[in-house]
């Protein structure tokens, strides 16, 4: 699944979300993450490019991209329940 | 018509009272100017001396008073009357709800002296006075909270027994106050039929996110135009002190419906919960602009400059788009005015 057509995101980290007014602040790397989402990387994709650009374990990385989709899917910005990894 | 003939209007407004419950006048005459430029001339009718807006005098050229709504249609067609002999008004906004009645009854007789209105009928007041929001809901298929009408004490036990707490103690006209308890409840009760009549209302209490809707009614069963916006900041009276406009099919439908089972004429406004599982309750509907209608002309549907043209006789295309994302922050700001002013408002009815 993905990032919610309509979701309007800047490069400070910005986030709102039209249809239901409400607004978030990301820092920058949740800014670089939307931004892949919205180009419409997949979740392997994105985690590649992580992992290339920052010192990060596998794992971790995994940990950190479940509590990501968690807060995506509370603040009702994702078209469906999962994001889509394929 | 055409834009000349709309450039040299005369228009009188109501609701010039911006306070904290803000009537709408003042962000109708904004829209207005904006979209009628300098030519426009506006006429604030105002009820009290305090109303901001009569001392606004980049938005009202000239204000005069009217009498309250219960001394009834002869008084009023008399002060408007005199008042059109000196100012030659084009049009007349009603902003409030208790004045409605009247604005309507008398609307023939106001054309007939070259005073146009684009109002609702009366039968379409009534349909969706809170007194009656219930019934309109369950017979055309909308969303609405369970409600008891109040005419004495004994009501509110048995109002409270079956919506339970907290429950939303409303006026006949405005106000409303979300009670925990019984005395609480009571309280209220008292409070708002002392100011506003009877019958109180009490409203189930529905959780969730609040929704406005602007929207304008050609009479005919469509809207002209539909902006909704999200509250994001609210007063302890409930009014919304910041909100931004939002994109959602489901509220553009939803205005629709009403605009189709109504054939509602005028502006108006449809107050929204959206409780946790997406379903859109309407908790009130006013048969007027509401205070934010700046709102619509900043995103791009100017409704009050759109009833003024359809009132002329223009035929409207339906506005399609409005920009979302739009914010109003409102602001409270102390005029400083000369005591004879505010002398000639008090004692000539004049300023």
């Amino acid at each position: 699944m993905k990032l919610k057509k309509n979701i309007a995101t800047s490069e400070n980290g910005f986030i709102f979300n039209p249809a239901t007014g409400d607004s978030f602040s990301g820092n920058a790397m949740a800014s670089e993450i939307l931004l892949a989402m919205k180009n419409g990387d997949t979740e392997a994709q994105i985690k590649q490019q992580l992992l290339q650009k920052y010192e990060v374990s596998t794992t971790q990385l995994d940990r950190d991209w479940e509590d990501w989709i968690v807060q995506l899917k509370e603040a009702n910005l994702l078209e469906a329940t999962t994001y889509d990894s394929k | 018509m055409t834009a000349n003939n709309y450039s040299q209007l005369c228009i009188g407004v109501t609701g010039l009272n911006a306070n904290d419950n803000p009537g709408p006048g003042v962000a109708v005459i904004r829209a207005l100017k904006e979209g009628l430029g300098a030519g426009l001339r506006v006429i604030g009718l105002s009820y009290e001396s305090l109303e901001p807006g009569i001392y606004m005098r980049d938005m009202v050229d000239k204000t005069y008073t009217i009498p309250y709504p219960t001394e009834g249609t002869a008084a009023l067609f008399e002060r408007l009357t005199y008042i059109h002999d000196k100012e030659k008004l084009n049009f007349i906004i009603p902003n409030f709800d208790a004045e409605l009645h009247n604005f309507i009854k008398l609307a023939p007789q106001l054309q007939q002296i070259g005073i146009r209105t684009f109002l609702p009928s009366i039968e379409q007041l009534m349909l969706r006075d809170k007194v009656n929001l219930y019934d309109f809901g369950q017979k055309n298929g909308f969303h609405i909270p369970a409600d008891h009408k109040l005419y004495s004490t004994d009501d509110v036990q048995k109002a409270i027994e079956e919506l339970g707490f907290p429950v939303v103690v409303k006026g006949k006209f405005y106000e409303a106050y979300i009670a925990h308890n019984k005395e609480a409840a009571i309280k209220a009760f008292n409070q708002l039929a002392l100011t506003w009549g009877y019958p109180v209302i009490t409203q189930q209490y529905i959780k969730g996110t609040e929704i406005n809707i602007a929207a304008l009614g050609d009479g005919d069963g469509n809207n002209i135009s539909i902006v909704p916006m999200r509250k994001l900041y609210i007063t302890d009276k409930g009014k919304a002190w910041a909100g931004v406009t939002i994109e959602d099919a489901a509220l553009i439908a939803l205005a629709d419906k009403f605009a189709k089972a109504t054939k509602w004429r005028g502006g108006y406004e449809l107050e929204i919960m959206r409780d946790a599982d997406d379903q859109l309750f309407i908790l009130e509907i006013n048969p007027r602009f509401p205070a934010w209608i700046y709102l619509t002309a900043a995103a791009g549907q100017n409704q009050p400059l759109a009833l003024v043209k359809m009132a002329l006789g223009e035929k409207l295309s339906r506005f399609e788009e409005y920009q979302a994302g739009k914010l109003f922050i409102r602001h409270s700001w102390d005029q400083v005015v000369d005591i004879a002013d505010f002398q000639r408002i008090s004692a000539l009815g004049e300023l």
